[in-house]
């Protein structure tokens, strides 16, 4: 499903290289975790699968099913199923959760030659999912993620991507900020959207949300480059020994 | 140095001169109305256009601007009087009665007024006639304005309300003005009071319907018994090539909570005024409003809130969008005097510019002479948020249409403090127009 090949990438503004040679495959029904120390370049992977435009890609390529994915506009690569849960979401007043949720599924929809959703319809759907994210009709109503705590912003993420249904969902360090009953709330509704016809890229610092959000493969990057795969006894041994051996590994 | 100068007017302040020598027999009221408008006039010879000079009027100059005295307008052919109101959208079901004036006169046949309980509407006009009405020109008279002066020279018709002490108006009253026929200036007062306790909605509407840059001058005197209740919107939509100077003064009695939004898009040229005197304790006001341009469009905002007396709040927001070589500009003064103690006074000011030409000036003034108040200013410029239109796309939501959510996201946040539902949906509808143009 996703493909990077010898992705090398640097900030656009001041050309600090970030990564330097990321090959990665996600299979559909995998999840794959992604470790690694402050710097590393996690963050800048998933923005720039999300295709933020920060950011310079100066050798490699990105394959989303078969397709190019670097040559397509963010909201294009939303709607060919790519999503990204943002590390800090953002507050947007003036913009009602509500009406944030309904405009960007049938954008989506639309995109994919799909008839927009009829109103009740929606309704019905978004409080359904909502229910399952302990999200209360009053935040919907609420300027998207104004107000909200950190484990309220996590959780509408989630939400949204329960609602958008992607098939590649990056979730960027979603544990950070959440207390141990918040990461379980989200680790099951991150859970309850695993299916053999979804990939997961789970990038994390630690070991713990990976207890809820069991992965299939673990990746350690540093200083640009996955230095280390292996299965999930791979994030119990960095908890263990943490990242020192990598970063010498990498220099 | 007096020689000197009156060689230096400009064509435009002759033709006004020799205009109001002309006029002045023909303009409605007695002798008493005759005085104050000689005295205003007089003002205005003195002083002549605005321009960059005076420091009230320097971000927008009428000298410039105006470059011949077009003639004063004349009654509308009644047909085209009719097609003209057919054509404008107004504020449509926000709006339960509604008096239209065209081409500056009170248009009696045109406006609907059925039911209308614990309130009086009348001609101005037609009240000048039997003399000076009660109130007329005392608000105009304590601020030395050059565009307040002219309208009390010219003002010829207007309406004149009297809201009963105790009324609770059940729906907004609209005032609706259009301007059809050869190209003219209008001048209009309306002279309104509102009793004590009473509750009253206005919708005060100024619609483009020819082209043919006309002028509109209009004043506005409202008083405000202690304990009333006011919301007055505003609805700027003037032709694109038009002129619109409105000055709005107020004297606002105690335990007074007076709203006004100002919803800003028409005129080539505008500037909408506000004076508000706080002259009775425990009141509360807002001013608030959202100016769109783009284009050539000028549009100031220039407001005065004088806090006479202590224990009063005054809040003003304004949001602004600006595209293309557009220019906004917001004045904001507040004057604390000496003894207006447990002041509240904040001013914000918010400008997205849309383009690299478009041009936002502000100039927030405090005068403060009382020691325990608290006042604010603040005001931020800047374009949409590239992390917030990420947001947005990384959702699906293709650019274009992300930008206009977030700009009228923007534009919201003031309008949607007006809190009557189907006024915010019209402004709302009309952002949207705007920005889909």
């Amino acid at each position: 499903m996703l493909e990077i090949k010898n992705l090398h990438a640097r900030i656009a503004e001041d050309g600090t290289e970030i990564l330097r040679g990321v090959n990665l495959t996600v299979n559909a029904g995998e999840v794959h975790a992604i470790m690694g120390p402050n710097g590393s370049g996690k963050s800048t992977l998933s923005y720039i699968l999300a295709g933020k435009e920060d950011y310079e890609v100066t050798e490699g390529e990105v394959l989303f099913n078969g397709e190019n994915m670097l040559e397509m506009g963010p909201d294009e690569r939303a709607a060919a199923g790519m999503f990204l849960a943002f590390q800090y979401p953002i507050e947007i007043p003036g913009v009602a959760t509500m009406t944030f949720l309904k405009t960007a599924l049938n954008a989506q929809r639309k995109a994919r030659g799909e008839g927009e959703l009829a109103t009740p319809d929606f309704m019905r759907l978004v409080r359904e999912k909502a229910a399952q994210m302990n999200i209360t009709p009053d935040m919907l109503k609420r300027p998207l993620n104004v107000g909200f705590s950190g484990g309220e912003k996590k959780r509408s993420e989630i939400l949204q991507m329960a609602l958008l249904e992607p098939t590649l969902c990056v979730l960027d360090e979603t544990d950070s900020g959440l207390d141990i009953d918040a990461l379980k709330v989200v680790a099951e509704g991150v859970n309850a959207l695993r299916s053999p016809e979804r990939a997961m890229v789970v990038i994390t610092h630690y070991q713990r949300l990976l207890d809820h959000i069991v992965p299939d493969v673990v990746h350690v990057l540093s200083r640009g480059r996955i230095v280390k795969t292996g299965g999930k006894e791979l994030a119990l041994e960095l908890e263990k020994n943490g990242y020192a051996d990598y970063i010498e590994a990498a220099a | 140095m007096t020689s000197n100068a009156q060689t230096l007017r400009t064509a435009a302040e002759r033709g006004l001169i020799d205009q109001y020598a002309s006029a002045k027999g023909a303009l409605p009221g007695g002798d008493a109305v005759a005085g104050i408008r000689a005295e205003a006039f007089k003002g205005f010879e003195a002083r002549g256009l605005p321009n960059r000079r005076v420091e009230e009027w320097r971000y927008t100059d009428l000298r410039r601007e105006i470059r011949e005295a077009l003639p004063l307008a004349e009654a509308a052919d009644p047909q085209q009087a009719r097609r003209a109101l057919a054509s404008v959208k107004d504020f449509g079901e926000a709006a339960g009665y509604r008096v239209v004036f065209v081409n500056g006169l009170f248009c009696a046949d045109l406006s609907e007024l059925d039911g209308l309980e614990g309130v009086t509407i009348a001609s101005l006009g037609a009240a000048l006639a039997e003399g000076r009405p009660d109130g007329l020109g005392d608000l105009a008279a304590k601020v030395a304005d050059p565009a307040i002066g002219l309208n009390t020279a010219f003002m010829r018709d207007g309406a004149l309300i009297r809201v009963a002490d105790g009324a609770t108006v059940d729906k907004a009253i609209e005032l609706l003005h259009i301007a059809t026929g050869p190209a003219a200036a209008s001048y209009m007062r309306h002279v309104v009071h509102v009793g004590e306790g009473a509750r009253v909605r206005f919708l005060d509407a100024y619609e483009g319907y020819e082209s043919n840059g006309y002028q509109t001058n209009v004043a506005v005197e409202l008083y405000a018994a202690d304990g009333a209740d006011i919301g007055w919107v505003k609805l700027q939509e003037e032709a694109h090539d038009a002129l619109h100077i409105s000055s709005f003064l107020t004297q606002l009695g105690e335990k007074v909570t007076f709203n006004q939004f100002t919803f800003t898009s028409g005129a080539r040229m505008s500037r909408g005024q506000a004076f508000v005197t706080c002259a009775g304790e425990n009141s509360t006001v807002g001013l608030r409003g959202t100016t769109l341009i783009n284009g050539d469009q000028h549009a100031d905002i220039t407001l005065v809130v004088d806090h006479a007396v202590p224990n009063c709040d005054s809040r003003e927001y304004f949001k602004a969008v600006i595209d293309d070589r557009a220019k906004g500009v917001f004045q904001g003064r507040i004057n604390v005097h000496p003894h207006a103690q447990k002041t509240d006074g904040q001013m914000m000011t918010q400008s997205l510019l849309l383009s690299d030409e478009a041009e936002m000036a502000y100039k927030p003034e405090l005068e403060i002479f009382a020691d325990d108040v608290q006042c604010a200013h603040g005001a931020t410029s800047g374009q949409i948020d590239e992390d917030l239109l990420f947001y947005l796309r990384a959702r699906g939501i293709p650019e274009a249409e992300a930008r206009t959510m977030l700009v009228l996201a923007f534009l919201a946040e003031a309008i949607e403090e007006i809190g009557e539902d189907d006024v915010v949906a019209n402004l709302e509808e009309r952002a949207r127009a705007w920005l889909a143009r």
